[in-house]
C-alpha cells in the first residue's frame, strides 16, 4: 500500500513538473518610463476595470484624462523595432498579446482601436 | 475602486456659478474673465455649452471637395475594394433650384440634432447625444443593426462593412460598427476646431464656422441670430446643430 502510493504521489509530482516547464511564461518588451500608472500587481489584476470605466467617462461624459486612457497604455508599451517602426502591441510576443495568449483570454479592442502610437507628424 | 465621476460636474458647475456672481456683483458690467472657460481634460462635457457649424453656401464652392478630404485624412477613411460602401462622414451636395438654375454647393454631415431620431431608435444606446450636443456612436456598444441609418433624415451614418486598419488613437474605428461625423470631438475637446472647418479656411473660402451656440459671444451664434439662416428639413422640427446661410 505504501509503495502504491509512493509511486502514485511521484507520478503526480513529475506529470506536474513536466507541465510547468512546457508552459511558456509571458515575456514581452519593457515599458517606457520607470512606473506605470498604478501599481503593477493591481495592473496586472484591475487595468480592464480601469479601461472599461475610462472608455465609459470619456465617450459618454467627455472626460480626456490620459492616466488610464487605452492610447496612454499603447503610448508606454509599444515598443520599436531596429528602424524605429512601433510594433503593434497585439503582435505575438507583445505586451498586450503574450499575457492574453497565456491567460487565453481573447480581446478585440485592436479591431478598432490603434495598436501603436499615432505617426508623428514632420511640420 | 473609483469615484463617481457624475457628481463631479455639478459641483464643478456651482462653484464657477459662485465665482461668476462674485466677480459679477463686484464689478458689474466689467467683464474680467470669460466666463465660457475652456474644458479641463478631466471635466466632463457640459450642457451649457452646444456646438454648432455654420455653413455658408454661398462661400462653398461647387467640385471643392478640402473638408471631405481633410475629414477622410484626419479619421483614416481609407478607401477600400467596394468604393460604393466606403463610409462617408461628409458628402458634397449640389442643389439647383429649377425656377431660376441657381445652383449651390453644400456639405452634408451628421446636422447633430438637439432631438437626434437616430439616438430614439438604437436598440443598446450606442447612438447618444452628448451633453453639449455632439450626436455620437459609442462603437463598444453598437452591434451594427444599422436602425440609426435608416432613421437619419439625413443619410448622415455610414456602415463599416470591411476590415479597418490604420485607425488613428483617437478615431478608432471597426467593422461591423456605424460611424458618422463625430464634430472632430478630439479637437473640440482639446480646444481646436473640426478638421472640416480647419481646411476650409486654410483653402481661403471660410465657408464653415464652428463655435458654441450657446456663448452669445462666439462667432457663429453672432452670425445666427444676426443673418438669415435655415436647417435642413425644418418640418421634422429637430433642432440642428448644423445650420446653412444662403440654400
Amino acid at each position: 500500500m505504501t509503495q502504491r502510493l509512493a509511486i502514485v504521489s511521484l507520478m503526480i509530482l513529475s506529470f506536474s513538473a513536466s507541465s510547468i516547464a512546457d508552459v511558456t511564461l509571458p515575456s514581452y518588451p519593457k515599458g517606457k518610463g520607470k512606473y506605470c500608472v498604478e501599481p503593477t500587481d493591481v495592473m496586472r489584476r484591475d487595468h480592464f476595470e480601469y479601461l472599461m470605466h475610462h472608455r465609459q467617462i470619456s465617450v459618454h461624459l467627455g472626460v480626456r484624462s490620459k492616466r488610464h486612457s487605452l492610447v496612454g497604455c499603447v503610448d508606454c508599451h509599444a515598443s520599436q523595432a531596429d528602424d524605429g517602426t512601433y510594433i503593434s502591441v497585439n503582435e505575438p510576443g507583445q505586451f498586450c498579446r503574450s499575457c492574453h495568449v497565456y491567460t487565453a483570454v481573447k480581446i478585440d479592442c485592436f479591431s478598432c482601436h490603434a495598436a501603436v502610437p499615432d505617426a508623428v507628424v514632420k511640420q | 475602486m473609483m469615484t463617481n465621476p457624475a457628481n463631479k460636474p455639478r459641483r464643478h458647475f456651482l462653484g464657477r456659478t459662485g465665482a461668476g456672481t462674485a466677480l459679477l456683483a463686484l464689478a458689474p458690467g466689467v467683464k474680467l474673465v470669460d466666463l465660457t472657460l475652456a474644458k479641463d481634460e478631466d471635466e466632463p462635457a457640459s450642457d451649457e455649452t452646444r456646438w454648432g457649424l455654420l455653413v455658408d453656401a454661398d462661400r462653398c464652392t461647387t467640385g471643392c471637395r478640402a473638408c471631405v478630404s481633410a475629414c477622410e485624412e484626419e479619421h483614416a477613411l481609407a478607401k477600400t475594394s467596394r468604393t460604393q460602401l466606403d463610409p462617408q462622414w461628409i458628402r458634397k451636395v449640389d442643389l439647383v433650384d429649377e425656377s431660376n438654375d441657381r445652383s449651390v454647393s453644400i456639405p452634408l454631415m451628421c446636422q447633430h440634432c438637439e432631438d437626434p431620431p437616430c439616438v430614439e431608435v438604437c436598440p443598446t444606446g450606442a447612438s447618444f447625444k452628448r451633453a453639449d450636443g455632439m450626436v455620437l456612436v459609442d462603437k463598444h456598444t453598437c452591434i451594427g443593426c444599422r436602425y440609426c441609418m435608416m432613421a437619419c433624415p439625413f443619410n448622415a451614418r455610414s456602415f463599416v462593412h470591411e476590415e479597418v486598419t490604420g485607425q488613428k488613437s483617437y478615431s478608432p474605428r471597426g467593422k461591423g460598427t456605424v460611424e458618422s461625423c463625430t464634430l472632430c470631438v478630439h479637437r473640440v475637446d482639446n480646444d481646436r476646431t473640426p478638421a472640416c472647418v480647419e481646411s476650409c479656411a486654410v483653402d481661403g473660402h471660410g465657408a464653415l464656422t464652428f463655435g458654441d451656440l450657446n456663448d452669445s459671444e462666439s462667432t457663429v451664434s453672432k452670425t445666427v441670430r444676426s443673418q438669415p439662416h435655415r436647417e435642413l428639413r425644418p418640418d421634422l422640427g429637430l433642432n440642428t446643430g448644423v445650420r446653412y446661410r444662403g440654400v
